[in-house]
């Protein structure tokens, strides 16, 4: 029997069972896809929002406040990859600057750290590529920005070094509630838990309908980005915000932590959860938008054009907390800065599980660090050549647009989590995310994956169930002797 | 540290041609980087037959060709580093590379030869929308799949642009047993070659869809079908045309870009028009005493002016050594109407022994046009051909003696109805 188990392996679930890991607990994460981080957290703007945005009195403005603080200490330990850029809110207009100052008043009562407002003039010294019709901007000199699907395999690494045990492929489909425990019906079998945290993400609302839990519904509202090649990252490392005008957000430019620059998103209601296809009007729409913040920003340059769906709740704020339900936790709505809070939201967790009366002994073997990866792109000379002499994996180039070796992908495969699919390699090594998007190396990827975990070629997947890549051996009939023949 | 005269940056049939020439002119201590295992670049998994009918005026396929490279090679002192990237080059021509092997490196280079080749357009960069799922490769990595890794990537393909290695994709598939329902093509004429479209689409009933592009990509996980749309003039889809066609695989052949990071991060400025860095008649970039060939300086639709550029380089190197290239240039090469680029962008008259190609590429199709090179309003020579097309380079010779004629300046390429 579990103490407690987590269903869904998004930042939030992820997060969870990484600080629950803290404690002499029995935990298991259960995930339907293939790896953790495969829907909302792959796909949205990456920022360690400054806390102003959202309303103060909610759950998003105390949360997103908070984990914005936490997450210098948190790349300390984990090294997914963070930045403090800052951010600009740009008005171009009166009514947008009143805007900035409302913003500026509800960020200060959030807590929000680093607030000040300055002039278009004073922006552009800072962004010189900013577009001349900017008349002022907020400035937050605490946001960042971060690779979330980094965040959440880091998570979830080390939450397996201090103990957690994560069973993917595993779709909860009905829950059961007996005297003192929970038992979970999945595609994999029964598992029986003390306490069930739902962390479902998109699908939170199903999830807690299981127990009977139906006062909320989780629509999926769409973000379509474009990336740009590195060499446009001239252009901004400041978070490039619009303020809002007449209902509209705007969209965002923005540096990635790995110095891609992103645009977007938009944000329209759909009407199915898994539907994250991109459409060339609302490209061209978000292109558009971007142009006003800077209008270097070019087509040609598109490397990739992506969608996610953020798990917007009827309640618009988080769901956070026991339901009626004894025993049973939501963490659900959690759309943006559900980034952002992440980490609060954790901590927040255990502190509920207290509160609950869950007995929460420390772990003295809790180790809250993860290992860096050695990635060989900008090392020195001397790095590489003792790198290299220690490991020569190191040397043999897999990825040539990010400068990805060998070694940096063994390493990925083999830490604790486990690896099928093209994709969750990428993620870890950004292997394929370079401008030729994996056209030469990932042939070299797969045999590499099929070398170290003896999953043959044809069932290695792009991303998870039914992407397979290869159908069959082109010369099977002449390895079978001829037999068809 | 290494010391060598030439370092020869990609091992493809343009730097073996590069360092083959130099070799015979004359360079001894010759480096060949290659990032692969084999040399011969994407020959290697080029494994039909069609190349070699100008340089050897037979056809053989892309291991053969690179074969006759490899046996010269043989033959010389040129050494060879394989499974060796190249990580930067300094303006002080440093070469810093990595291997397992060697551990890191750095090799003093007199002379450098960057020849490391081209890489597909991918979905992102046509801005390909829809789902995003298994199952959309670019054709050349269907091609390596296949002929050298020996997999299928799917059965039943769709395939978007007709370049010529889409048009070889679409045969090669076809042969191991998969059905390929129809290459669209945006434009209204094929980017392939003409003996391509015939061998590999039309010998196969396999349809050419010109004026068609993939509007939308269906399936989760992995292709269930694609929308496809005929285009207006303006290349816009028009809604009524709109048809789905089920596949499991979408093949792009959507264009081809110069690999030019190296060539950047050294401080080479690249040439919008080609993507590739402005070069002169035997192939110097701006900075002294690195060439650049192949490719990597414009995309070829045929091996053979590959190697001719290659070989062009391999001399200018030659003579850069021996302190014989004038650098101070005469002419400039401008497109004017209906060209899309010319190389080379310069050209110095004392490095010219007897004519000077300029390879250029028409911007459409032209039936009975003629293309002719001027300086200011004087024609200085004009090149026939039954007819231009986009998707074949235009080789234009002119004589030394007739550029001897004119005075330092711009030469203009145009085409000219008849």
């Amino acid at each position: 029997m579990l103490d407690v188990c987590i269903i869904g392996g998004g930042v939030i679930g992820t997060a969870i069972s990484r600080e629950l890991s803290r404690y002499q607990l029995q935990v298991r994460l259960v995930e339907k896809n293939e790896d953790v981080g495969t829907e909302t957290t792959k796909a949205n703007s990456g920022i360690v929002h400054g806390g102003y945005d959202a309303k103060h009195g909610s759950l998003k403005g105390f949360f997103s406040a908070k984990g914005n603080a936490m997450y210098p200490q948190l790349e300390e330990e984990l090294h997914f990859g963070y930045r403090q850029t800052g951010s600009f809110v740009v008005a171009f207009n009166e009514t947008q600057e009143i805007e900035l100052d409302r913003l500026l008043e509800n960020g200060t009562k959030n807590g929000a750290r680093g607030l000040s407002i300055i002039s278009g003039d004073e922006a552009r010294e800072m962004e010189p590529h900013l577009s001349k019709s900017i008349t002022k901007a907020l400035l937050c000199a605490t946001a960042g920005v971060t690779s979330p699907y980094e965040l959440a395999v880091a998570l979830a690494e080390n939450a397996v070094k201090n103990g957690v045990e994560f069973s993917f492929h595993t779709e909860v489909n009905g829950v059961e509630k007996t005297d003192d425990h929970f038992v979970l019906h999945t595609n994999q079998g029964p598992i029986e838990a003390k306490i069930v945290i739902n962390a479902a993400g998109l699908y939170a609302d199903r999830v807690s309908a299981m127990i009977g839990e139906d006062n909320f519904t989780i629509t999926p509202r769409q973000g379509q980005y474009v990336l740009l090649d590195k060499d446009q990252s001239f252009m901004t490392d400041t978070v490039i915000f619009q303020a809002p005008e007449n209902g509209s957000k705007g969209v965002l430019v923005t540096p990635t932590v790995h110095h891609n620059i992103l645009v977007g998103p938009n944000s329209d209601y759909i009407d199915e959860k898994g539907d994250v296809a991109t459409t060339s009007e609302v490209i061209s729409r978000i292109m558009e938008a971007g142009r006003k913040s800077i209008d270097a920003i070019n087509t040609r340059k598109v490397i990739r054009s992506f969608a996610g769906n953020r798990a917007t709740s009827s309640k618009h704020d988080f769901s956070i907390g026991e339901t009626a339900v004894k025993g049973f936790v939501n963490v659900a709505g959690i759309e943006s800065p559900g980034l952002t809070s992440a980490p609060a939201i954790a901590v927040h967790v255990a502190d509920i599980l207290k509160e609950m009366g869950v007995e929460m002994v420390a772990d003295p073997n809790f180790d809250p660090t993860r290992k860096a990866y050695q990635r060989i792109a900008g090392m020195s000379g001397s790095e590489l050549k003792n790198l290299i002499a220690e490991d020569p994996a190191y040397g043999r180039v897999i990825c040539r647009c990010e400068t990805i070796s060998e070694g940096e992908i063994v390493d990925a495969i083999h830490r604790g989590l486990p690896i099928t699919s093209v994709d969750a390699v990428k993620r870890r090594t950004r292997a394929g995310m370079g401008r030729c998007q994996g056209g030469f190396c990932a042939p070299r990827v797969m045999e590499i994956i099929s070398r170290e975990t003896g999953l043959s070629m044809e069932e290695i997947e792009k991303q998870g169930k039914g992407s397979y890549l290869l159908t069959k051996r082109t010369k099977d009939a002449l390895e079978r002797g001829g037999q068809d023949a | 540290m290494l010391k060598y005269e030439l370092v020869v940056v990609g091992g493809g049939p343009a730097g073996l041609s590069a360092a083959v020439e130099a070799y015979e002119q004359g360079v001894r201590k010759i480096l060949i980087l290659e990032r692969d295992k084999e040399l011969g670049g994407i020959l290697n998994q080029c494994i039909h037959n069609g190349f070699g009918l100008h340089r050897f005026k037979e056809e053989l396929t892309g291991p053969e060709y690179s074969r006759r490279y490899i046996d010269m090679l043989d033959e010389t002192t040129i050494e060879i580093l394989k499974e060796t990237m190249v990580l930067e080059i300094s303006e002080t021509k440093v070469v810093r590379a990595i291997s397992a092997e060697r551990g890191y490196m750095e090799i003093e280079a007199e002379a450098i030869v960057f020849s490391m080749g081209c890489r597909e357009r991918t979905r992102g960069a046509i801005q390909l929308q829809g789902d995003r799922p298994s199952g959309v490769f670019t054709a050349g990595t269907a091609q390596r799949f296949i002929n050298m890794e020996g997999y299928m990537p799917g059965k039943r393909v769709v395939i978007l642009g007709s370049g010529d290695i889409g048009l070889i994709m679409a045969r090669r598939m076809t042969l191991e047993g998969a059905k390929v329902e129809a290459v669209c093509e945006l434009m209204p004429y094929s980017n392939g070659l003409t003996r391509n479209i015939v061998q590999c689409l039309e010998d196969y009933d396999i349809p050419l869809m010109l004026s068609h592009t993939v509007v939308k990509v269906h399936g989760k996980s992995r292709v269930e079908g694609v929308t496809i749309a005929k285009v207006d003039e303006n290349l816009r889809p028009i809604p009524e045309t709109f048809q789905r066609i089920d596949c499991d695989t979408v093949l792009l052949s959507v264009g081809l870009i110069p690999e030019n990071e190296i060539t950047q991060n050294a401080g080479i400025m690249v040439d919008t028009r080609t993507n590739g860095p402005k070069v002169g008649e035997l192939r110097q970039t701006e900075m002294p005493g690195v060439f650049a060939c192949g490719n990597v300086v414009h995309v070829h639709d045929l091996v053979d002016f590959v190697s001719e550029e290659g070989a062009l380089s391999g001399l200018g190197v030659a003579k850069y050594l021996k302190g014989e290239l004038e650098t101070a240039s005469n002419f400039t090469t401008a497109n004017g109407d209906g060209i899309g680029y010319v190389v080379p962008q310069t050209v110095t008259m004392s490095n010219v022994d007897d004519q000077v190609t300029f390879y250029m590429r028409v911007r459409s199709v032209y039936d009975r046009h003629i293309v002719r090179a001027y300086q200011g309003d004087t024609l200085v020579a004009e090149k026939k051909e039954r007819k231009f097309l986009p998707a074949e380079m235009v080789n234009f010779k002119i004589k030394k003696d007739v550029l001897a004629n004119l005075g330092d300046g711009e030469i203009r390429f145009v085409v000219e109805e008849v």
